[in-house]
């Protein structure tokens, strides 16, 4: 299911977003569902990534097994493993799953990590209170980097 | 294969006899109006717990909702409001005044001309036929008389009519169970449709059915409403939930029910 055409307009918005930084609103997506660059302006930390992709802001181990991190209890069975995800994935386009994974599965359950608009009754963070707008996306532009520099490293055996 | 350390799984083959009398359907022939979205078969959320879980409701000794039935079975005799009754005044025994009631609930009704569940129609009893205050929707003493009531019904299968005045609520409802909420943008359908029997970090999910409310659940140590577990599911998805007692959870507690149709009522169901 990969989603065609889509073309999002890059509308220069002035927001929080610092120098070399990318505001979620203005992420450019290729037709596959891919983004060519850092959102960040900067390398990704892979060191990082382990606490974002557990109980951190990612939590991507509710959904998904990876070998790499199987100190770390409890992993989901919701998506795939992410063992060999390198090698199945440019960087281009692990950066646009993990920003925005409904730009390459239309329809996934995978939660959009850098997106703030366009949510049904978003919420303020996990109280069941309304949320205070405008929204902060789930990962910041680094976070995101952080955890494609370590799923880039994540190379069939 | 890794093995990552997962909590005990659940024994599906076993079968759930409460105080080696009462035989539970924990799992059946999936209702019609479903169309196959479960698979052939529906299956209560007992069959998704551990078995440790699991064996707190094989007897009412062990199972610890049963301490707030004992105590609702005490509120059914004790008079309160501006009337001078009781649930008793009117209903008698509450055995044989309640038996199967739980099943139909949530449930048409013709006076009021709307959906009721058991707690709109305990509230009405108390307000409009005892002349006392109504309960909160989520008061412990309200969910433990709605406890007391479905014991009433324990092993009658769940049939809730989806059909007739119901259902344009019915049709709100199952609208209600296919919206994604919140910014991780996930309905109820994408948890317990597409995910059952899947781990979401160290929860097995189930079908969410409702078959067993009130739920004891072992990590907040009292019974619960559906209506707030319906809260709780939507508060994960970071959203902004709907209130107990809402017009939407009411409907959505009719459609989820009717999910269930063919279940047995099971309540005080225990989970974690
Ligand atoms: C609520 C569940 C959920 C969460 C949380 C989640 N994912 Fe996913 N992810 C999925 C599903 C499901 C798929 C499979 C794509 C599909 O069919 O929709 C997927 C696919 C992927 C893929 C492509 C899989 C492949 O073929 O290698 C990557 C990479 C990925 N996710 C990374 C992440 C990262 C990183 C995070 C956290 C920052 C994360 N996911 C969080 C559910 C989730
Ligand atoms: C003064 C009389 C009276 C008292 C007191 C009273 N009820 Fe009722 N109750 C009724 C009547 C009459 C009905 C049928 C009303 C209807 O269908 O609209 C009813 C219906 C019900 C029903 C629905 C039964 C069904 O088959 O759908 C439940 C449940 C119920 N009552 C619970 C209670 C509880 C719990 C209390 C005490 C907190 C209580 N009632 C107190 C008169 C009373
Ligand atoms: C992010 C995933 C997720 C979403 C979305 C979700 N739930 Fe749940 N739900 C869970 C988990 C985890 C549990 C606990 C394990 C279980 O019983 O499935 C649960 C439990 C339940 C239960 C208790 C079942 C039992 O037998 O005790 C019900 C009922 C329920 N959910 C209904 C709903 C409804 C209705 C919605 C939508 C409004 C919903 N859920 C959305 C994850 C979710």
């Amino acid at each position: 299911m990969q989603l065609k055409k889509l073309t999002v307009a890059a509308a220069l918005v002035a927001g929080a977003a610092t120098a070399g930084e990318i505001a979620p609103g203005d992420v450019v997506f290729t037709e596959d569902g891919a983004i060519e660059i850092s959102l960040s302006g900067a390398p990704g930390v892979a060191a990082n990534a382990p606490e974002i992709m557990d109980k951190g802001a990612g939590n991507c181990i509710a959904c998904h097994q990876i070998t790499a991190l199987s100190d770390i209890p409890f992993h989901g069975e919701v998506g795939p493993s992410l063992d060999g995800a390198g090698s199945r994935w440019t960087e281009a386009e692990l950066r646009g799953l993990v920003a925005n994974a409904k730009m390459t599965f239309e329809g996934s359950v995978m939660p959009s990590f850098f997106k703030v608009d366009g949510f049904n009754r978003p919420g303020d963070a996990y109280t069941g209170n309304a949320a205070q707008e405008p929204l902060e996306p789930l990962l910041t532009a680094q976070q995101i980097e952080d955890v494609v520099a370590f799923l880039l490293m994540q190379k069939d055996q | 294969a890794v093995a990552f350390s997962a909590p005990a799984l659940a024994d599906e083959n076993a079968s759930l006899v409460v105080n080696g009398e009462i035989e539970m359907v924990t799992e059946t022939d999936a209702p019609a109006h479903l169309e196959g979205v479960l698979g052939d078969k529906i299956r209560s959320g007992w069959t998704f717990r551990a078995r440790e879980t699991q064996a707190l409701q094989l007897d009412d000794f062990d199972n610890p909702g049963m301490i707030f039935v004992d105590q609702a079975a005490e509120q059914w005799d004790t008079v309160e409001g501006s009337e001078g009754k009781s649930c008793a005044s009117c209903h008698d025994d509450v055995e044989t005044a309640m038996a199967g009631v739980r099943a139909t609930y949530p449930k048409w009704n013709d006076q009021a001309e709307e959906v009721r569940t058991l707690v709109m129609q305990i509230n009405d009893c108390r307000e409009n036929q005892m002349g006392a205050e109504p309960l909160k929707y989520t008061d412990g003493k309200m969910t433990a008389m709605e406890a007391l009531i479905s014991v009433q019904s324990r092993g009658m299968p769940v049939d809730v009519a989806i059909d007739g005045p119901a259902q344009s609520t019915w049709e709100q409802g199952k609208e209600l169970y296919y919206t994604r909420f919140g910014q991780l943008d996930l309905s109820c359908a994408n948890c317990h449709e597409d995910n059952f029997d899947n781990m979401i970090r160290a929860d097995h999910l189930s079908q969410g059915q409702v078959n067993g409310f009130p739920v004891y659940r072992l990590k907040n140590t009292k019974l619960n409403n559906s209506h707030a577990r319906f809260k709780g599911c939507i508060r994960d998805t970071r959203a902004e939930t709907f209130s107990p007692g809402s017009d939407e959870f009411v409907a959505l507690e009719l459609y989820v029910a009717s999910r269930g149709n063919g279940l047995s009522v099971e309540a005080p169901s225990v989970r974690n």
